[in-house]
Parts: C-alpha cells; structure tokens; sequence
C-alpha cells in the first residue's frame, strides 16, 4: 500500500508540472493586454512602455515562465495587478469559501443523489425508478445558473426568506456557522448540488442494477441473507466507483462555478477567475489556476488511493 | 403528502426567522450600495475600475484640487474648488501653474493637509526615483493628466505645478488625482519596510481627507465607510451613520439584492427589470451622461464617409426617441458630444435631428438609392463597459439606416479586442476592413471628449483618433484651446472646436447614457447630476 501512494506522488509532479505550463502558456496566448487593468487603453505609448517594463512585461516569455515558477515553488505567486494585494492570499481566501460552498453542495448532491440512485437501481423500471431517474435527469439537464436566478427571484426578491448574495452579513471573513450566516448558503448550496445528484444518481442506478443481476447476488439470497446484508453487499461493490465520482465531482466544485458563484456574489474561486479574467490580470488568473488544478490532482490521488483501499484488485 | 406540508412549514418557519437580521439591518441609516464592480475599487488614492471607482472610492475617502460640482442635476457638471481655493497659469511660463491651498484640511489620520502633502501625491504616480512611487496607481493616473510632469512647494499653502507644453485643461485633468495622507503611508512604510507592502497596507487602512473614512474591509466583499465628522466642508458634511458598498457584477443578482432589501441602492439595474423595481416602489433615477454611443468614422483613403454629406445622412436617417423607447426610456438624445447646456457647446450650424427626407436627399444627392445602397461595415462588441445594448441598438441602425440606402454590415468581437483595436486605427487589418468602430467615450475632459479625435498629432497608435480625422484647421482650434487659460475664453474657444466637430461629423452620435440606479425610498437628498459621479455626502435616509 505504501509503495503504490508513493508511487502515485511520485506520478503527480510531471503533472503538476504540466500543468504550470499549460496554465502559464495559456494565459499568455489569449488577446488582449495584460496591464488593462491599470492601464486605459488611451494611454500614451510611452506610458505603456514603462508600465510594461516596470512590471517585467517586456521579459520572454521562458524567462518570465522560469521567474514565476522558481517563485511558485517558494509559495509567492506574485501580486494581482488589478488590486495589489499577494495572490496567494487572494486565492487561499477564495479557495476557502468555495471549499465550504462545495463540501455543503457535495454533501447534499451524495446524499440525494446515492438516495435516487439505490432506489431507482433497486425499483428498475418501476414508477419508482421512473421518478427518481426524472429527478437525476432534471439536476444533470438543467441549467444551474438558471435555476440559481429562479431560486433567486423566488426566495430571495419575492419572498424574502434567504439573502440574494454574499457570504455574510459581514462579509466572508467574519463567517460563522450560524443560522444567520447559513442562510446565505442555503441558495447556492442547493444550485451547485444539482449536477453532482444528478450525475451521483445516474452512476449509482447503473452500478446497483448491474450488481443486483450478478450471480453473486442471487447467491447471497439463496443463502438466505437478509435483504439489509444484501444492500451492505451492493454499498461495498458500489462504493469505489461513486466514491471515484463524487472525487471527480468534488474537484470540479472546488474549482468553484463561474456561474453560480457569480450569480450569487459569493466571493470564491469561481468569482475570483471571473474577475481576473475580465480584468485580464494574468498573475492572479495564473495563481488561482495552477492553485486549482493541484487541488484537483491531490483530490484524484487522495481518491486513487482510497479506491484502492477499498477494492486492492485497482492496485495490480 | 402530510410531510411535504411539514417540510414546507418547517422552512417556512425556519426562512422567516432567518429574513429578520436582512430586514433589521435596513433599519439604520447605514447606506448600502450594490456596484456593478466585481471588486471593491482600490482604496489607496487611485481607484481602478474606471470611473465606478472615482465615484465609490475616490470622491468619498479623498478629496482633490479641483472636484465636479455635482450639486445640480438641469446644468452641465463643471469644475469647482475643492482642496485648491484658487488658481493661475504664471503668465511668464505658461507651463507654470500656482495653486492656493486651504489651510483647514486634516487627513484621517489627523496630519495637516498642505503644500508638501500635494507634491508627495504628484511623486507618487510621476517620481520613479519616489520612495512612495507606485507603478500601479501610474497607469490610471497619468493618462488622465497626459501633460503634468512635476509639483514644487512655494510655501505651505502654495504649490506650483508644472506641464511639458501649455494646458489649459490642466485643472479639469486634477480632479483625477486624490490627495492621500503622506505621513499615514509613512508609518505603512516604517511597519512593513517596503513600498508595495506598504501601498497594500495603506489600501487596507487608508487615509484621505474625504467627507468619509474607511472602517472595515473586505477585499472583494465589501467596504464600510463610516462619516468623517470633522469634514471641512459643511455642505458634505455626512448625514448618514455609514455605507456599505457591495460588488455585485452580476445584474440580476444586484435587482434580486434590492428587492429583497440586502441593499438600498444598485447601479444600473437589469433594463427588463426596471418596471419591477419601479412596481415595487423603488425610485430610478437617471440623467444623460457626459458619455457618447457613437459610430466614429473612418476617413481613411477609400472610406464611404469622406464624402460629408454621406455623414450627415447618417446622422439624420434614423430616429433616436425610437431607440430611446427600445432602452426603457435611459437614454440621452445627442446632439453632438456635449448636450446645449454644456459650456462646450458652441451653437454647431449642423442640427442633429431625425428628418428622413433630408436624409434621403443627401443620400441621392450623393449618388446612392435603394437600388445602388452603399456598403459600411461598423466594428462593435456584444458587451463591454459604457457600450450600453451594443447588439440591439446596432441592429436597430442597421434597419433604419436601409430606409437612407445604406447596407450595414456588423462586425461583431469581443469587447477587449475591440477596445485594443481602437488604438490601431481604421488601416490596421485588426480592423477587418471595418468603415466605423462602435466603442463608447466619456466626455468629461476636453481631450478625451474631443482632442483626441481630431487632432492629427493623435492619430493610431499615439491615441484614438481611429478614423485619422484631423487637418490643419482643428490642429489650430485644439491649440487654440489648449493655450487660452482663463475658464470661460478656454469654454468658448473649446465651444468653436464643438461646434467644427459637429458641423463635420466624424461621428454619428446616437445616444448618451443615462446610467440608471434604483434606490429605496429611505434614500433622501439625492441629486443625479448631469456626471459620471453622485456625490453621497449630502444623502440622508429616513
């Protein structure tokens, strides 16, 4: 067990590397002028010029790549353009409250959407299956921002129950888990569960389906196991694959939804890419990028090895 | 069943509960502002964010010089004392100006507010060898004030300022350049040890000498600004107990704010939403801007537009109380790039109305009819800041202009392109072989209202004059403007170079904004003036 993590670690740093290039190539390859932010595009040339140098704009692009990087690995990602401030503190604030908003989401989006799931799987085809699968359908198709303006104007504009934006009457740096602060989170909470129930309860129909018809099963209750130990059985054949997926589904919350964050003013990752990249303010996009995809990597190899944990065959 | 009327009554109860501290917090006379920024515009002197941030974070924290008399709504806003009582070009060196300085001014901090304090405040945006230089703060600073190179202490309430060429617009260029506490940022300084730690300490905690103070912040959520009582001037001495200013970019997300009472007042509403807001008894209010939705027109060799009466046709053929209808109502009517109240004026012979026949008439006159119409292609963006309903109004042109022989084509980018486009000009191939750019301007100061679009010395890539409009004679009336110093001889001779502009039409002028906000009923004492700005510090609520 110990030789795979490490061996799975060891695989991580290409990538992490990878994905410093792409994320800085990126960035650069895209139009328009990185000092936008600070810079009105009636500026004079001469103006221009000594902006661009004075923030090493004029550098190559390997030499800044190597700066930013060499930087990177000490922890420092620079400082936003736009606002000033480090963009490590930036994103790390970012990362927080998005990370509180996905855990929330994805606990709800497990919850129901393994509830829809093991009962469709276990009602194939009946009006039961018909209604759960409906709901699984619903929260895969329809457009989450949609819904976060329709949950919007009825919660929040019409009836006033929940607060429209924001995380916290006094912003996200005084959060506390009360009901007062809660309530900001019950909107976009339930916006950004919706695909993962939806896609958590496809997954999950499938597999309990396709394990309830295994001969193993039929086995199980010729030996007269009861129907609950039965269930156990299908959690623990089902469990590696929908814990891959909600892995998955986790990483892609925690990049945070440009469109449900925005919707809802709540100041997280997703928010914070939309600002830079209006802003085209290429060190706090580069920083909250490379951020978020070594969550996403650390969150695939945190899943790798609990997969393999619970089912060693995954090892071989 | 029976649980689903549980549930609901659970929630119910539950979310009703919830709502009180939402409604309880509207009680005080804290002022909350839903801004279209996605972040709260810099604190440290220099806003970003265009001119949301001046209005935000600028005009409130800070003073300068020269301000905007932002007290009438039915005039044009012009440029009145502020931190300055008085000032003269030195009649020996025309690149010499003397500013007399009030003597009561404190920062927040408590320091004095003097001669020093303005040179320290030059040196920061100009003085590369500064210890307090910030190349941030350059960029939005220096481009306001192309011309102002150095500032000099005479004595303690004097300073003298110098340009690199004759500027009469000197003073209009100064309400840009917010005085912050030099001896605040010098204890961020001795604190931090570095001058960008110390210019972000300063941005978390600064200091002014606005009618408010910052009290609490939280970087891209929200600012609180609480009332700085000793204020030197009474009639913006602050009624309210503080603001609160929100980001809140998203439209929708800033209408469902205000409606639910998390804010008292958002900047520009959701069009399609204001009948609501107004349903639900809130109050709009709007005025034209010193803002210009224009087509600006190519004059490069083999352009349509060089023939004048084809820009006149284009100007007459369309009906813009039609399009005002078609934004809800906000929307100015142009009559050229300043409105007749406006001290630029300048009685143009060239009357931009809506007259179809004399339209067509040019148009035949010209060579074209509804068989031979004349191809123009206008280069615009789906969005971007100030382009107001670009898509919508340009197909409005579109068609109406069809009834005048034109074939409109519309050469859709994205709006970052397009605005980098706008420095390369009419003959560069970003242009895409595109006869006119859409791209909106403000109108606040002389050389970005006009000078920059007429002047030879301004053409691609020094600045925006992206048609390569200019000849000898409007080189003399920008020079003419430039160097008369007294006010109202620069309005006047600035008021001759507006009305050429117009008579020539190297636009045509469709609309100006009228930057829509809603707000609650609570809100008192607001004048919307003719400006880009508000001023705050006079509002109250009940």
């Amino acid at each position: 067990m110990f030789g795979y993590t490490l061996r799975r670690i060891i695989y991580t740093a290409p990538v992490l590397l990878g994905v410093a290039v792409v994320c800085f190539a990126l960035v650069h390859i895209s139009p328009g002028d990185p000092l936008i932010s600070i810079l009105p595009a009636d500026a004079s040339v001469d103006l221009q010029n000594r902006l661009r140098t004075l923030y090493g704009f004029d550098r190559s692009y390997p030499e800044q790549f190597i700066l930013w990087l060499g930087r990177a690995l000490q922890g420092d990602l620079g400082t936003s353009i736009a606002t000033g401030r480090p963009v490590t503190t930036e994103v790390m604030r970012a990362v927080a409250n998005t990370l509180m908003l996905a855990a929330v989401a994805t606990f709800i989006g497990f919850v129901l959407g393994c509830f829809f799931g093991f009962v469709a799987g276990y009602f194939s085809n009946s009006p039961l299956d018909k209604a759960a699968s409906a709901a699984a359908v619903f929260g895969v198709s329809v457009p989450h921002y949609w819904l976060g303006m329709v949950l919007v104007i009825i919660f929040s504009a019409q009836l006033g129950w929940f607060p429209a934006a924001g995380a916290g009457p006094g912003g996200s740096s005084q959060w506390k888990f009360d009901m007062e602060h809660l309530s900001y989170m019950v909107l976009p909470a339930l916006t950004m569960s919706v695909i993962p129930m939806g896609i958590i309860a496809r997954t999950v129909r499938a597999l309990v389906a396709e394990i309830l018809a295994q001969e193993f099963v039929i086995g199980l209750r010729a030996r007269g196991l009861s129907e609950l130990g039965v269930f156990l059985h299908v959690v623990k054949n089902a469990a590696p694959t929908a814990l891959a997926v909600m892995g998955v589904q986790l990483g892609y919350l925690l990049g945070g939804s440009i469109l449900i964050e925005t919707v809802f003013s709540w100041p997280g990752t997703g928010m914070l890419l939309n600002s830079a990249i209006f802003q085209r303010d290429l060190p706090l996009l580069q920083g909250t990028i490379l951020v978020l995809a070594m969550f996403f990597v650390v969150l695939n190899l945190a899943v790798d090895v609990l997969q393999s944990a619970l089912d060693p065959r995954i090892k071989r | 069943m029976a649980l689903s009327r549980y549930t609901f009554a659970a929630a119910f109860g539950a979310a009703s509960v919830l709502s009180v501290p939402v409604a309880a917090l509207a009680q005080d006379k804290i002022l909350r502002i839903g801004m279209t920024a996605a972040d709260i515009p810099r604190t440290l002197g220099q806003p970003d964010q265009g001119f949301e941030g001046n209005r935000f974070t600028g005009m409130t924290i800070y003073d300068s010089l020269t301000a905007w008399d932002l007290s009438k709504e039915d005039e044009a806003s012009v440029v009145i004392a502020s931190l300055a009582t008085d000032w003269g070009v030195d009649p020996e060196d025309t690149t010499k100006w003397i500013f007399t300085l009030r003597d009561d001014v404190t920062f927040h901090d408590g320091t004095p507010f003097n001669a020093e304090a303005v040179v320290w405040n030059v040196q920061k945006v100009l003085d590369e060898d500064a210890p307090h230089f910030d190349a941030s703060q350059v960029g939005v600073t220096a481009s306001r004030m192309p011309t102002l190179r150095s500032a000099r202490v005479i004595d303690e309430f004097t300073v003298e300022l110098t340009t690199s060429e004759p500027d009469s617009f000197l003073p209009i260029n100064l309400t840009n350049l917010f005085m912050a506490s030099p001896s605040h940022w010098q204890a961020k300084f001795d604190e931090t040890g570095d001058a960008e730690s110390a210019w972000a300490a300063f941005a978390a905690d600064p200091s002014g000498s606005g009618p408010f103070r910052v009290t609490g912040f939280v970087p891209r959520e929200r600012l609180e600004l609480a009332p700085n009582t000793d204020y030197w001037n009474p009639d913006r001495t602050p009624k309210l107990d503080g603001v609160v200013l929100v980001p809140l970019p998203e439209a929708n997300a800033r209408t469902a704010a205000l409606l639910s009472g998390q804010v008292d007042w958002i900047e520009a509403p959701a069009p399609d939403a204001i009948p609501q807001i107004e349903s639900r008894g809130f109050n709009i209010y709007a005025n034209p801007q010193p803002h210009v939705w224009p087509w600006q027109l190519s004059f490069a060799e083999g352009s349509p537009w060089l023939d004048i009466r084809v820009r006149h046709a284009a100007n007459l053929c369309f009906d813009r109380e039609e399009l005002q209808i078609l934004l809800g109502g906000y929307m100015g009517l142009p009559k050229g790039t300043v409105d007749p109240t406006h001290p630029w004026w300048g009685n143009p012979d060239f009357d931009i109305r809506y007259d179809l026949d004399e339209a067509q008439r040019l148009m035949s006159e010209a060579g074209f009819s509804a068989e031979n119409p004349l191809a123009v292609k206008v280069q615009t963006s789906a969005s971007g800041s100030g382009q107001m309903q670009p898509i919508p109004m340009n197909e409005y042109l579109q068609q109406a202009l069809r009834d005048c022989y034109f074939d409109v084509e519309l050469d859709v980018i994205e709006w970052n392109t397009l605005f980098t486009n706008w420095r390369r000009g009419a003959t560069d191939e970003s242009a895409n072989g595109a006869h006119a750019i859409n791209v909106t301007f403000a109108t606040m100061d002389p050389f970005f209202a006009m000078v920059r679009f007429s002047s030879t010395g301004t053409f691609p890539p020094v600045s925006n004059n992206w048609g390569y409009f200019g000849n000898d004679e409007f080189d003399a009336l920008i020079a003419d403007a430039r160097t008369t110093f007294e006010d109202d001889a620069r309005d006047a001779a600035l008021g001759r170079l507006h009305k050429r502009l117009v008579e020539e039409a190297p636009f045509v002028w469709v609309a100006h904004d009228a930057g829509p906000r809603a707000m609650s009923t609570r809100v008192t004492g607001v004048v919307q003036p003719k400006s880009w700005f508000i001023d705050i510090a006079p509002m109250d609520m009940d």
